[in-house]
């Protein structure tokens, strides 16, 4: 079974990715498009771009969401890799298999029940909602994905290094930081783009979490699409497509050029 | 080696353990007690709108007080208006039929990514990944317009002759269940080329060897080894598919519901927080099983490495 | 082990230590003294245990019984950054994002040393494991054997009390191996240094070390210099384990200063120059070693005992040596091997041959288990 692209897995493979990419190229085209109606070409314009600068309430929305992805990614990526590092690394101690259950469970578990209980402990707790419950509903949830993503990575690392590094005179939490971080960070740097991209793409638990005077991107965008599609949500997609792609990809060749200096 | 001999936990260990447990029993699991709670409770009018309230301070009469409070009401609700069971019905039929099919389509794409040559493999995985990152909602907006009535697939059907009359696709089950594959492909996708990536060629080989045609050898040997990655890739997407709220809220119809938009509904429009309560724990509760499983199989990947 | 002599304490000392994972011990009561200056070896099979006793000894392990005594020190609660002991990783573990210069500087630098001690001290380093010029590239760019000697002065350049190997040659192919055996001796010698190595080859075990402590199913077997270990192994298991050995079972039949009587039903009557401390009647093993044994095409004069009559079954050529699997009028087969001084074409024994087998009294060590 020679490694190879047949015509069969070309084929498969292609038509998936064609899948994805149309809509995503058809949605970018049409936000240059100079007609009012998105379903009619009228030629190439700039319009939507300048309609969206001087939209104010959209503007706001995205720093909003800017802020709430960079806080909610950061303190994920933290609470992730000690998650990953405990499921790793922390061998058998009681309650093991529900802290598992815990890191586990809200990857899969639909957002609109993990949004309303936590809308309720927000409640409950008499939390005023807005920017800092729905940055911490946005921590909750992705820290398991980071934790998912660090936790291979720690797998296939080889503890001996660690050891080595004790074995040097090294305290335990110095030879962490000094010698598995380092080597496990294109692990946590993707961590943290994953949990920025999901928190800047969140509607149901922002929705559920957020108060007065905190609309998120998703919000706002998802108030106005119900009203019918409009060419200014092709022009603020495409700049979210933009901003997402470049740091994926500034990512992606930093981490290379880690890879090769190494 | 595992950890299983490591030295006495010192008090840093213990806070590397107790920082994210705490923070997940306070916002993951915590919650869900209060959800339990709030569904037994009776709706009212004033704000927290829900009773009983739990009187700590009036001791163990305060909590039977309380106990005694506690209603069945929503769910007996939930039981008797057909509006809601044939949502749960119609939300676990949509998630089937979105797994099979996701299986069908991600299975040949993630084998094609396994057999690609190495280097391409990494490329591949990341154009599988690329989409997922970039907005979801976006995306579901994105078929909006390809779907609507004057949208570009009629116009490609028209234009191909396929069809004579514009077809309505937005506001159908076909609409929801595009949207879905779309959007879940990449969960199906990865789960499956983690397992067909580490599976040894020469086992192949072997099979050919001892006289088995390629595609016996794929059913006998390849896709038994990839069971983990199918169960994986099947549960990641079907669970969180049963409580999708946005793609059958812009694609779907407005007349049959999906139970993440009756939750939705309940708790937004209804402002009945003990109904969406009772929804949510009644969702939960189908899910719970095929939760445990996902959650065994993660657990045995970390065990066997 | 000389435990009656108190004029050296010993360096090291492991008394009754266990090791349990799960119910099945890894190691299994060890007692072990380990003097300053000494190149020991830990030989056995592997799965023995050997890397689990270094793993305790360097505190990646915790006991499950027993101590360890370092300078008469128990250094059970000390954590593995605290000892005064270093490894040298089967695998290296070789920091890949550090160059060569910043993983020997490595433990250097946990001392907070002086940035010009730290560097004198690195670059004295690479030098005497020739490696000076390579302190920039990174463990990736290096070769087997190169990565080998940065992972020796990453342990040694802490100036450890004890320096651990574990099996530090067998990522080597063969000749490199052979080479570096005796450089490891020699920079021993030079550097006063006290090594434990693990290893499962004999060979390497017996070059090297001043004393090897054999180890088998997690207990400590037998523990004495390479010679005597070879000569006079106290158990069949060790016998065999160290080199070829004929085995020849019989009953003590006479014992005393004279040596000991054996009658084996299978070889007749046998004599090993050696007394053996066991009653009579007792069964034993004779254990001689293969090259011990003499090969003849005629029979020899004079006495017949410790001589057997047979047939060449087999010949192994081994370069050297020859090798004579001799199946005997008895039904035993016995080993003999042959130092190859003449050119083969002139050997005067083939296979099929009528031969005649012996040994001197010497050359046997009566086995009691
Ligand atoms: N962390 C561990 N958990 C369970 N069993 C182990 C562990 N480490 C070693 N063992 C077992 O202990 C025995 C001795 O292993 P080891 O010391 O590595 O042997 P050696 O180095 O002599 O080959 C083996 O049977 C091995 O399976
Ligand atoms: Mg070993």
């Amino acid at each position: 079974m020679r490694r190879g692209l047949s015509a069969f897995n070309m084929t498969a493979v292609a038509l998936g990715l064609a899948f994805l990419y149309l809509p995503i190229a058809i949605l970018v085209i049409y936000s240059f498009n100079a007609s009012r109606l998105v379903t009619v070409w009228g030629g190439w314009s700039t319009r939507w771009y300048v309609a969206l600068w001087n939209d104010e309430a959209m503007l706001e929305a995205a720093w909003t969401s800017l802020r709430i992805a960079f806080l909610s990614a950061t303190a994920a990526t933290i609470l992730g890799t000690l998650a990953a590092v405990v499921l790793v690394r922390s061998g058998r101690f009681f309650g093991r298999t529900a802290f598992s259950g815990l890191v586990y469970a809200p990857l899969v578990m639909p957002e609109v029940i993990t949004g309303l209980s936590l809308l309720l402990l927000f409640v409950a707790i008499e939390a005023d909602r807005g920017f800092w419950t729905v940055t911490m509903a946005h921590t909750t949830v992705t820290m398991c994905f980071v934790a998912v993503i660090v936790q291979s990575r720690l797998l296939s690392f080889d503890l001996s290094l660690e050891e080595a590094a004790m074995d040097l005179g090294c305290p335990p939490l110095r030879a962490f930081l000094t010698v598995t971080l380092p080597l496990i960070f294109p692990a946590v740097a993707a961590g943290w783009m994953l949990a920025f991209t999901l928190s800047l793409d969140d509607l149901v638990l922002a929705s559920f979490t957020t108060g007065p005077g905190a609309t998120t991107l998703p919000i706002r965008i998802y108030s106005e699409v119900r009203l019918g599609v409009k060419p200014e949500i092709n022009a603020v997609s495409t700049v979210m497509i933009v901003v997402v792609a470049v740091g994926i990809i500034a990512a992606t060749l930093i981490s290379k050029r880690g890879v090769v200096a190494r | 080696m595992s950890g299983t001999n490591r030295p006495r936990r010192g008090w840093g260990a213990r806070l590397v353990i107790l920082i994210p447990a705490l923070w997940l029993a306070v916002f993951f699991a915590v919650p869900f007690l209060i959800v339990l709670k709030i569904s037994l409770s009776q709706s009212a009018i004033a704000q927290p709108p829900y009773t009983p309230v739990l009187d700590l301070a009036a001791g163990w009469q305060g909590l039977k007080d309380w106990a005694a409070g506690l209603s069945l009401e929503s769910y007996a609700l939930l039981a008797s208006d057909s509006l809601y069971v044939s949502s749960y019905l119609r939300s676990l039929q949509i998630a089937a039929l979105s797994t099979a099919i996701l299986l069908l389509i991600g299975y040949p794409i993630a084998y094609g990514i396994a057999r690609a040559p190495r280097r391409m493999q990494a490329v591949l995985v990341m154009a599988i990944v690329l989409p997922f990152l970039t907005a979801f909602l976006i995306r579901i907006y994105a078929l909006v317009t390809i779907l609507q009535r004057e949208g570009l697939l009629n116009d490609a059907l028209l234009a191909l002759s396929l069809v004579r009359e514009p077809l309505v696709w937005l506001s159908t089950d076909t609409a929801i269940v595009i949207g879905i594959v779309y959007s879940y492909l990449p969960f199906m996708v990865l789960p499956l080329y983690a397992s067909l990536e580490k599976m040894d060629d020469t086992l192949l080989e072997a099979a050919a060897d001892l006289g088995c045609p390629w595609w016996k050898a794929f059913w006998l040997v390849t896709v038994p080894l990839s069971a983990p990655g199918i169960v994986a890739g099947a549960l990641l997407c079907f669970i969180p598919i049963v409580g999708e709220f946005v793609i059958p809220d812009l694609l779907g119809g407005s007349d049959a519901l999906m139970i993440g938009q009756t939750l939705w509904t309940e708790f937004f429009s209804n402002k009945d927080w003990p109904a969406a309560s009772a929804l949510a724990v009644a969702l939960l509760a189908i899910l719970l099983v095929p939760i445990m499983i996902y959650q065994h199989i993660q657990m045995r990947a970390l065990e066997h490495r | 082990m000389n435990g009656s002599s108190d004029k050296t304490r010993p360096l090291l000392r492991f008394e009754g230590v266990v090791k349990r994972f799960g119910d099945v011990p890894a190691v299994d009561r060890v007692s072990l003294d380990i003097h300053e200056g000494e190149f020991f070896a830990l030989l056995g099979p592997s799965g023995c245990g050997k890397t689990t006793l270094l793993r305790m000894l360097a505190g990646f392990e915790q006991l499950t019984e027993g101590h360890i005594l370092l300078d008469g020190q128990d250094i059970g609660d000390v954590p593995p950054h605290r000892r005064p002991v270093n490894m040298m990783f089967q695998s290296y573990a070789l920091f890949p994002h550090l160059t060569v210069a910043g993983n020997v500087a490595f433990g250097l630098k946990q001392e907070a040393l002086p940035k010009s001690e730290i560097e004198s001290r690195v670059s004295a380093m690479l030098a005497l494991v020739r490696l000076e010029g390579y302190g920039g590239r990174k463990p990736q760019q290096l070769s087997g054997g190169q990565r080998q000697r940065v992972a020796l002065a990453r342990a040694l350049v802490k100036r450890p009390r004890v320096l651990l190997l574990d099996e530090p040659l067998s990522a080597l192919d063969r000749k490199l191996r052979e080479e570096t055996r005796f450089e490891l001796v020699e920079l021993q010698q030079r550097l006063g240094l006290t090594f434990i190595i693990v290893t499962h080859d004999q060979h390497e075990a017996m070059i090297m070390a001043d004393r090897i402590g054999v180890m088998n199913r997690g207990q400590l077997v037998q523990v004495g210099p390479p010679s005597e270990v070879y000569e006079q192994p106290n158990s069949r298991w060790v016998a065999g384990f160290i080199g070829d050995i004929n085995l020849i079972e019989g009953r003590v039949a006479a014992t005393g200063p004279q040596g000991t009587e054996i009658k084996s039903e299978t070889a007749g009557r046998l004599h090993a120059a050696q007394p053996a401390d066991v009653s009579l009647g007792t069964s034993v093993w004779l254990a001689v070693r293969p090259e011990k044994v003499s090969i003849a095409a005629h029979a020899p004069e004079g006495s017949q005992t410790n001589v057997f009559a047979g047939k060449v079954a087999d010949i192994g050529y081994l370069g050297n040596s020859s090798l004579y699997k001799v199946k005997l009028d008895n039904g035993l087969v016995m080993t003999a091997v042959v130092a190859n001084r003449t050119r083969l074409l002139e050997r005067p024994i083939g296979r099929y041959d009528r031969v005649w087998l012996s040994f001197p009294s010497d050359a046997g060590v009566v086995l009691t288990r």
